[in-house]
């Protein structure tokens, strides 16, 4: 089609006198109009996507603090604060403790529901839809109920905790036990959504593979790990990097967690996640350049993780 | 990701159309922006002042809580635009902003002629600059009392008259002894609901707080924070606190289940005192005027006027008008906030106010009286709020969560130097 019209416009080149301007518009038309169509994607991905993350590396090389009347250029010292700063690698440890809590258990019990939801049932879309619901629910009503049922004096889950007579955890100073109760707001969350997507990649495996296996002998069990598992592999890898991706900038729910509203993430930043720290640094110490060094080494970080996983993914499920 | 980028048009466009507002001058008449946050209870006097004034229009941007106020009004004077005419600012974040000075008019030069001694001294005092620019005027206040559980001193044998009981909050060490006195009777009812609460108002007594008036942190070097963090932590150590955070869930259960005894009470936490103990606990619930070592203040705004306005003058007239004592007693009567001016203090209206969930005490009265008992505003310096709610707060909900006295200190003092770097 290009081809064909370039040709034509040559041939007007050669006799310029004969065209009319209507022409000319319409071959402008055909020219242009596909990339204005386009554009839109692109104008705002890249006012609101791309400029954001370049601009956010230039921040990272000042001394920015908002609304300061000089920002000095100090070129890699945040950076280089950033990797002697405890509190950072405490942040990422949290970060990744959750992200383990959260996305390991979330995936299997996903693929486990998937292959539960594509059974026979009576009320198919209704548990189908069932399984979704977290997911409507809003994310800031879910935080507080869970830090209402996960508090330490008067929560729910130590009341029934003693009730059949384990002693109360301490949700709130206890690092592992906050890790655990953050994860579970997220696997309440997120482990329907991922069951749907894997359910919907289950149904597209052709029934005659199962049905030939089956002929062969093979039990349900082993046509789950030999069959279902490996053709799963595209979605899996999806659900995971996804679930990488969002887990490791985990930020509203640690946040919501605690209780003093404040964004330290417990009185020894027992769950203060990464971004949870950039948030702070930003906007409540209004240190903007070493907020912006923070988020550049988390874009890293979870590239990084996210390659990591697709390989290992790609791998490990043949 | 689509869905995300419609909702970042939405807000973009939100942005502009906030953004195009005020400032304009149509037709002789100015429009006044001002924005505040919580209830202020100036809805009638705007109207009150349109009148008087009919070339001026305010506009006025509300918003629900202080924090996300004052992250608006720290974004916009980073970028220079955006902010409204009338910024108000609350007393926790007047150290920061009192950092940026040099983005705010100095009403001594630009407002209106105001009389001597219109506001409490120490209000006016932490609001002026080291070289005297006044950067806002007084709203309210939070001068602080002594709140208290009646039938649990009782039960502990501890005298339970509003003025009997003031003898035990005379002094903080009173106060500690009467608590050890409370809870060996007391059958596992703490003290006070968190040690954070008690030693912000201890802190702020003193002089010299976190930082010397040269901005220099002197959280080590200051012997009166050591002592109070001593004094709060050896009361931890003795069972004195119910370890609930302030403003947590566990804290709003923890009024409901009568799990403290006492409460630092600025004069607007009886109402979220009687919103967290409900109807149940009517009566039950006490206040007296005395609060260990004196008085104190917590919480309280001022208005200010940022010079990126173009109606500086008429905002600041504006400004000088909505905090003059007549028009603080109309916004005390609509919206209970605390007057700061000293004419407004001797209202009759306020002075006989009851608060009928406290058993029907005098509490206008009352909290006037405690007003004056304020000393002298605490030198804040650039990052006090931050070093106060970041550093501190957590720091002693450590101990009070297990961690030794000791090195709870040492990781104050340490995240301290670095807020403050």
């Amino acid at each position: 089609m290009t081809a064909v019209l370039t040709k034509v416009d040559r041939e007007r080149e050669q006799e310029p006198r004969s065209r009319p301007p209507r022409h000319r518009l319409s071959a402008l038309d055909a020219k242009v109009s596909p990339y204005l169509f386009v554009a839109p994607f692109f104008v705002l991905f890249g006012a609101i996507g791309l400029f954001p993350l370049l601009y956010t590396a230039y921040v990272s090389l000042f001394d920015w603090e908002l609304g300061a009347d000089e920002t000095p250029f100090v070129g890699l010292e945040n950076y280089t604060t950033l990797f002697s700063d405890s509190q950072f690698w405490n942040a990422l440890f949290n970060t990744f403790s959750i992200f383990l809590l959260s996305s390991v258990p979330q995936v299997i019990v996903a693929v486990v529901l998937a292959a539960l939801l594509s059974a026979n049932l009576r009320a198919r879309t209704a548990w189908r839809m069932g399984v979704l619901l977290p997911y409507v629910a809003s994310l800031v009503a879910l935080a507080i109920i869970f830090g209402n049922l996960f508090g330490p004096q008067y929560g729910l889950v130590n009341g029934m905790l003693s009730a059949v007579g384990i002693p109360p955890i301490d949700w709130q100073a206890d690092t592992f036990g906050s890790h655990v109760a953050i994860a579970s707001m997220v696997n309440w969350r997120w482990t329907g959504y991922n069951a749907l997507i894997v359910l919907a990649a289950m149904l597209a495996i052709p029934r005659e593979v199962h049905e030939a296996a089956t002929v062969d002998g093979a039990g349900p069990l082993r046509r789950f790990f030999s069959i279902t598992l490996p053709m799963l592999k595209p979605t899996l890898i999806f659900v995971i990097v996804t679930s990488t991706i969002g887990g490791l900038q985990i930020f509203t729910e640690p946040k919501l967690y605690d209780p003093s509203a404040g964004s330290g993430g417990g009185a020894e930043h027992q769950y203060q996640t990464v971004v949870l720290y950039l948030y702070q640094s930003g906007f409540q110490q209004l240190d903007l350049g070493y907020a912006s060094a923070i988020a550049w080494t988390l874009f890293l970080v979870v590239i990084a993780v996210a390659g990591l996983n697709f390989l290992l993914t790609r791998r490990a499920v043949r | 990701m689509r869905h995300r980028s419609w909702v970042s048009v939405l807000l973009l466009l939100t942005a502009t159309t906030a953004c195009s507002s005020g400032g304009a001058t149509e037709g002789g008449t100015t429009e006044l922006t001002i924005a505040t946050f919580n209830e202020f209870g100036y809805e009638e006097l705007f109207k009150e002042y349109e009148a008087a004034h009919p070339d001026v229009k305010i506009t006025q941007r509300k918003t629900g809580q202080g924090a996300p106020h004052h992250q608006n009004l720290f974004t916009k004077l980073g970028a220079g635009s955006g902010l409204a005419d009338i910024e108000a600012v609350e007393e926790g974040f007047l150290a920061q902003v009192m950092a940026k000075s040099g983005q705010f008019n100095d009403l001594k030069e630009i407002g209106p002629k105001i009389e001597d001694n219109r506001w409490l001294k120490w209000k006016t005092d932490a609001v002026t600059t080291k070289d005297g620019k006044l950067i806002g005027y007084g709203t309210d206040i939070g001068p602080l009392a002594m709140c208290y559980r009646k039938d649990l001193f009782e039960k502990a044998g501890l005298p339970s008259d509003p003025e009997a009981v003031k003898s035990l909050f005379a002094t903080w060490d009173s106060y500690f002894a009467a608590g050890d006195q409370f809870v060996a009777k007391s059958g596992g009812v703490a003290w006070f609901d968190s040690a954070s609460q008690v030693f912000n108002a201890m802190h702020n007594q003193h002089e010299v707080g976190y930082f010397d008036k040269s901005d220099k942190l002197v959280v080590e070097t200051n012997p009166a924070i050591k002592a109070d963090w001593t004094a709060v932590t050896n009361a931890v150590a003795k069972g004195q606190s119910a370890k609930l955070v302030a403003w947590s869930n566990e804290w709003n259960s923890g009024f409901k289940a009568g799990a403290f005894a006492t409460k630092t009470c600025p004069s607007w936490m009886l109402g979220v005192v009687e919103g967290q103990a409900g109807p149940e606990n009517k009566g039950k619930w006490a206040v007296t005027e005395a609060f260990p070592n004196g008085g104190g203040n917590w919480g309280g705004s001022y208005l200010t006027v940022p010079k990126q306005g173009k109606n500086a003058k008429k905002a600041a007239e504006l400004a000088a008008w909505l905090t003059a004592p007549e028009q603080q007693v109309k916004a005390f009567q609509a919206k209970g906030t605390f007057p700061s001016q000293v004419e407004a203090l001797k209202s009759p209206s306020l002075l006989e106010k009851t608060n009928a969930y406290f058993g029907d005490v005098k509490a206008g009265a009352l909290f006037a009286a405690q007003a004056q008992k304020v000393t002298a505003a605490q030198y804040k310096g650039p990052t006090d709020g931050q070093i106060q709610d970041n550093v501190f707060s957590p720091a002693l909900q450590s101990v009070e969560q297990g961690k030794s006295a000791e090195e709870g200190w040492k990781t104050a003092v340490a995240e301290a130097q670095k807020v403050a770097k």
